[in-house]
Formats: structure tokens, sequence, C-alpha cells
């Protein structure tokens, strides 16, 4: 039903990474090897972007991702370090938890699938054309007064709240 | 010229579909072997390399420097890999074994991976992304992950405490690196390394923005923590950092990633500021464009060797305080300053033409240099006045303290 | 070629797995580990979305990359919060932070 060719394999190679990176990170006991599958989940993310057509996304996603908040993860689970490993990582209510997970994928899985099944094929939903906007359409976009420069703005002023605020939150006040 | 050329590899696949293979396995084949290629470029060179980096340190130390195996000691360097290889494969107890085996081929993954989008001639280019610069900001920035995962992973607090202080140096520097590698995509109006060298056909852009160089060049040699940014290292003050409980093998690959990773600064710094492949001639001949990129790295490269050699360590506050309170600044004034300029300049009229020859780039290389000279004169400025208000201070505390203790018993730091 | 409900279908498994997470973890580190999941998710999403319905208008792009901003605020002003809490108390599991419950 999917032809094999190399944007296939890259697929379910990708969805590999990013399933079998998030199950490890909410399974996995040892903080440290859980920010280890966090990253090899940002990653294969950051491969749906390329597949995707979106380059830019995906540079952006390894460095925003990957080489601040990941390492900032760690830090935070080397500083807080006698937390590391706990004996009791899941709380009483594991199992609701689990259960609410499954009832919400199997109700957006359906809502997913339905629409396509029983359509002409599997192949429902191409995209609309091969034309796509580049990186500079990107960056005119988020600079241009009828599109999105005041959202870009409130989010530049956002990160410098949001960093201001952690500076003074987690200083040492000796 | 857009043609993704790798004129062997194409033909020894037009060769295999004509031999009767199936086409898409001959282009993943050629593609593999064009990956090889690429890859194998900085590992071979890296040998050599070593070999000159010994030898210019010896030459400065009045020593020989190695001048036993092979002619010249130009084997050293296989000698001292084949001693790495047969070395015993030591894992500490209590390692995390997976991530402590993970951590070596991390650090030589991401410094090889950055060879993939380095222009080296107007034809051969591993891969001309559109957003090369971004990507090697993106592959740099996962370097801190191998040192964290290192230092983490040995059970080792001398480890541990050493990641800490390699991760503050590498993710400080990034900053004014970043800000200066804007510089080259703001001139150039693209992040694709191929576009960016192709736009320095008239002018270099050092001559545009020294400064941006130099902040770009500085903050590298941090971002490789050689001397005089080696407290990562610091063989004779501290135990080795982060990666002291490797040996053998594991320790090569370190080695090998760090001394691969100067050099391949080296190229991204030709490529970016002294014009790539351009030079006499490139435009008939594409392949000499390897023979320039070649001279203008290796000049980079020995101005980073004469620096690690002939001056000093810093301490690590000092390294913080250069980095936040003098080049982070620096770098945002710089890039104000020429975005501002550039913008005059076009209005003007005196942008350069879609040519881009030397002479329609001059109007437009003398504002941006007289805009860097301003900014240089007013930070020299500052810095010569702090001095003085410093010494000033000094000798006033030298003197009290020479009333208060006439014995002249030294006042500590 | 890949359809668009496998991406989404992708997008949906990684979201319920963050939901997941983020019920059943004690350590706060943790669940913010498992809200970058399901922020990833949308992410997802939102790109997909872009690139097979809308390829000409830069909305779902535009989004992503707030997403990213979002993201990344959360995560120092977060981990900022978790660090305070653990000089305080000692401890980063969130039933432990129980000062404002009665």
């Amino acid at each position: 039903m999917i032809t094999i060719n190399a944007q296939s394999i890259a697929f379910i190679l990708f969805s590999l990474f990013i399933l079998g990176g998030g199950l490890g990170v909410v399974t996995t006991r040892n903080l440290i090897h859980g920010a280890l599958y966090l990253i090899l989940s940002l990653f294969g993310v950051a491969g749906f972007f390329v597949l995707l057509s979106a380059p830019f996304l995906a540079a952006v996603q390894v460095l925003v991702y990957i080489g601040a908040i990941a390492i900032l993860i760690i830090f935070a689970v080397m500083l807080t370090r006698s937390m590391t490993s706990l004996t009791e990582a899941f709380n009483r209510q594991w199992w609701l938890a689990g259960l609410v997970g499954g009832l919400l994928f199997i109700f957006l899985a359906a809502g997913i699938i339905l629409p396509v099944w029983g359509a002409s094929s599997a192949y429902a939903g191409q995209p609309v054309s091969d034309v796509v906007a580049t990186t500079t359409d990107l960056g005119i976009a988020l600079v241009d007064g009828n599109q999105y420069v005041l959202p870009f703005e409130v989010a530049s002023l956002l990160l410098t709240a949001a960093m201001i605020g952690a500076i003074v939150i987690a200083r040492d006040d000796e | 010229m857009e043609q993704q050329c790798r004129d062997l590899i194409n033909t020894l696949a037009a060769c295999m579909v004509a031999g009767g293979t199936d086409p898409n396995l001959a282009n993943l084949l050629s593609a593999l072997l064009g990956v090889v290629l690429v890859a194998t470029l900085p590992l071979v060179t890296v040998i050599l390399l070593i070999w000159v980096e010994r030898k210019f340190a010896a030459r400065i130390q009045d020593r020989l420097g190695p001048n036993r195996v092979g002619p010249f000691g130009l084997l050293q360097s296989v000698a001292d890999a084949l001693k790495m290889l047969t070395k015993e494969d030591i894992t500490p107890a209590g390692a995390d074994r997976f991530i402590f085996n993970l951590a070596p081929i991390i650090a030589f993954a991401v410094v090889v991976l950055i060879w993939a989008v380095i222009p080296f001639t107007p034809l051969h280019v591993g891969s001309d992304l559109s957003v090369g610069i971004l990507y090697f900001v993106g592959v740099g920035s996962i370097g801190a992950v191998k040192v964290m995962v290192a230092g983490w992973s040995s059970n080792n607090k001398y480890a541990l405490l050493g990641a800490f202080r390699t991760i503050a140096q590498l993710v400080s520097y990034e900053v004014p690196m970043i800000l200066a590698l804007l510089i080259p995509v703001m001139m150039a109006g693209s992040m694709s390394m191929q576009d960016i060298t192709r736009a320095q056909g008239g002018m270099w852009y050092i001559f545009a923005s020294p400064l941006a160089f130099l902040i770009f060049f500085i903050s590298n040699l941090a971002e490789t923590g050689r001397a005089p940014f080696d407290l990562i290292e610091a063989e004779s003050e501290l135990v080795a950092g982060y990666n002291i409980e490797y040996s053998g093998f594991k320790f090569g690959m370190f080695m090998a990633g760090e001394f691969m990773h100067v050099f391949t600064v080296a190229v991204l710094t030709a490529v970016l500021f002294l014009g790539g492949w351009w030079g006499p001639g490139v435009e008939q001949i594409p392949a000499l464009g390897f023979v320039y990129l070649g001279l203008k790295t290796m000049a980079v490269y020995f101005a980073m060797l004469l620096i690690r050699n002939t001056v000093p360590r810093f301490r690590i506050d000092q390294v913080m305080n250069f980095n936040w309170k003098f080049m982070v600044p620096l770098s945002i004034v710089v890039v104000l300053v020429q975005a501002f300029l550039m913008r005059i300049t076009t209005s003007l009229g005196l942008a350069p033409n879609e040519a881009g020859d030397f002479v329609s780039n001059l109007p437009q290389t003398i504002v941006l240099l007289l805009g860097n000279l301003a900014i240089i004169a007013v930070v020299l400025n500052m810095i010569r006045n702090r001095g003085r208000q410093q010494r000033l201070a000094d000798e006033a505390a030298a003197a009290h303290s020479d009333l208060a203790h006439p014995a002249g018993a030294p006042a500590g730091d | 070629m890949i359809a668009l409900w496998m991406y989404l279908l992708v997008a949906a498994a990684l979201f319920c797995i963050g939901i997941y997470g983020v019920l059943s973890r004690r350590n706060a580190v943790s669940i913010l580990m498992s809200i970058e999941l399901m922020l990833n998710a949308v992410n997802i999403n939102l790109v997909a979305f872009w690139r097979y319905l809308t390829p000409q208008n830069m909305g779902g792009q535009a989004f992503t990359a707030f997403v990213f901003v979002i993201a990344a605020a959360e995560a120092a002003v977060g981990l900022a919060i978790i660090i305070s809490v653990y000089r305080n108390r000692k401890s980063v599991i969130v039933e432990d932070v129980n000062l404002l419950k009665w």
C-alpha cells in the first residue's frame, strides 16, 4: 500500500525514531536516558520537516530543541541529581493515565482514518501542489505588516520576558 | 553550473545503468559514494594536519618535533593511531555502557556532518542546502550533547565537573558566533554556502566586515576548545575534563574529532569570509577551487596554530566575562550598524549590481569598512580608558597596602 | 508517496504518549519533557497540513516558528521553577509541592 522508495523508507525510519523516542521518554526511570530519548524523538520530527519540504524549520528544530532545550533539560536533571533515578517513577494513577492516552489515541485515529477509509485508495490526501513556499517567503511573511509582524514582535517580547523571568527565579539569593 | 556535478560519480552511475543496474539503485550507490568521498576528505587530511601541528609547535618551542617515523616523521600520526588502536579499551565500573560508547561517535560525527555543506569548487559540493548556515549551527550545537553525555556516563565527578565547565563555554560562545554569521547571510541575501561564496566574487567579506570575521574567528577558537580557551582540557592545571575516563580508540576519536573541528572551522572561515573557492581562472577550470580553498584554509589554520602556541590560557571567569561583557555586546552592535549601513547604501544606489564585480562592490565595501573602523576606534578607546582606571586603582591600592604592610607582604590577588 | 493521514497518525500517537507522560510521571522534569513531546506533535500537524493543503500560504510554518518560541520560553521558565523548588524543598516530585493545597 506504500510504494517502497527512499521517501517512504525515510518516513518509516523517522516515525520509529519519533514514537520509540517518545515511548522511551515516558517509560524510562533514568532521566538522563529520558532526555536522550527525547533528543531521538525530536530528531525524528526534524526529519519529518525535511520530508515535508520545510528545511528551515528542520534546522531550527535541531538548533532550538536539541541544541538548547534538550541541553537545558539535561542540565536541570544534573542539578537535581538526587532525583535522577526514582524507585517510584510513576504516580498511583498511572493506569488511569494510560487509559486516557489510549482512548484519546483511538478517538484521534478514528477521526483521522475514517474520512479516508474506503476512499478511492489509500493515497487520499496528496499535496494540492508541488510548488512550495520557500524560506524567503517565510521570512517575508514574518515581517510583513499584513501578515505576522505583530505576533512576531510579541514572540520576541515573550522570549525577553521569559529570559528575565528565568534568571530571576533561578538566581541564588545569597 | 547548476548541475550537481561530481563528474566521476555521475559517470559511474551512468555506466552502472548501462550495465543493467536498476537506475534507483545506481543513484543510491552514487550518492553513497559521494558521502564516503566527502567524509573521507577531512579524515585523511587530519592525519597530515596533526603532523603539521606538532612540527609547528615544536619549532615555536625550539624543538625538532616528530622526526623518527617515516621521512621527516610524516608517518608519526599513523604510528600514534596504531598505538591508540592496540591500547586496552577500558569502561569504568558503574559507567552507563551504551551512552559511554555513544559519546565518541557523536563527537566524531558532528564534525564530519559539517562537511556536507562546504562548497569546494563552483561544482563540487556535498549538498547545497538552502539553509546551509543554519545546518552548520544546528549540527555544531549537537556538540554540546556529546560533552554532556561523555561527562555524565563516565561515572566520575571530575568528568562531570569538566563537562559543566565545557558546556558553559560552548553554549556561551555560540551566541556571538551566530550573530557574526548573520553578516555574510545579510550581505549575500542567502543562507546557502554556495550562494555566499558566489556573492564574494567581487569582494571578500573580510574587507567589508573585519569585525564580524574577528568575532567569528575568536568564538570558534573557543568552540573548538583550543588555547587560549582550552579550559576544557587544561592539561597542566586540571584533570583532562569530560573525556578523562576514555582510553584507547575512543579517546582517539575524541582527539581526532577535535583536530578535525579546528580544520573544519578554518575551512568555514575561508568559505564565509575569504571568498571560498574564488581565485583567478576558477570559472574556466572549476577544479582550481580546491587549490584556492585549500590555500585560504591553510592561512586561517596557521593563524590558529600561532595563537594556540603563543597565547597563555585564560581563567574561567575571564573567559565568561570576555564573552558576555565584550563579544556579545560587540557582535550585536556590529550587526545593527552593518544592517543600518547596508540599508543606507542600498537606498543611495551604492549596492553592488547583479554582476557583482570588484568595482560595483567598492562603494558599499568602503562604507561598511568605515563603519567597522569607527566601531573599532570606539571600542579601543573604551578599553584604554578602562585600563587606565584599573591601573590607577591598582596603584592606589598598592600604595595603600605598602603603607599598611611596610614589610611588603603580597596582598593576595 | 506518503499521504497526509500517515503524518497525522504519527502526530496523534506522539500526542497521546505525551499525555500519558504528563499524567503518570512524578518527576517534574519528566512532565516537562512530555509537554515538549506534545508540542512537537502539534508542530508535525501544523507543518503537514501546511504542506498538503496550503503550501503557498505561510501560516503553517509561521505558527510552527511561534510554537518553537513558546517551547523555548516554557522550557526556560519551567526549569528555572523546578530548580528553585528543588533548592527550597530538596525535591522535584510534583506531589511534594503541595504548600498551596489544603
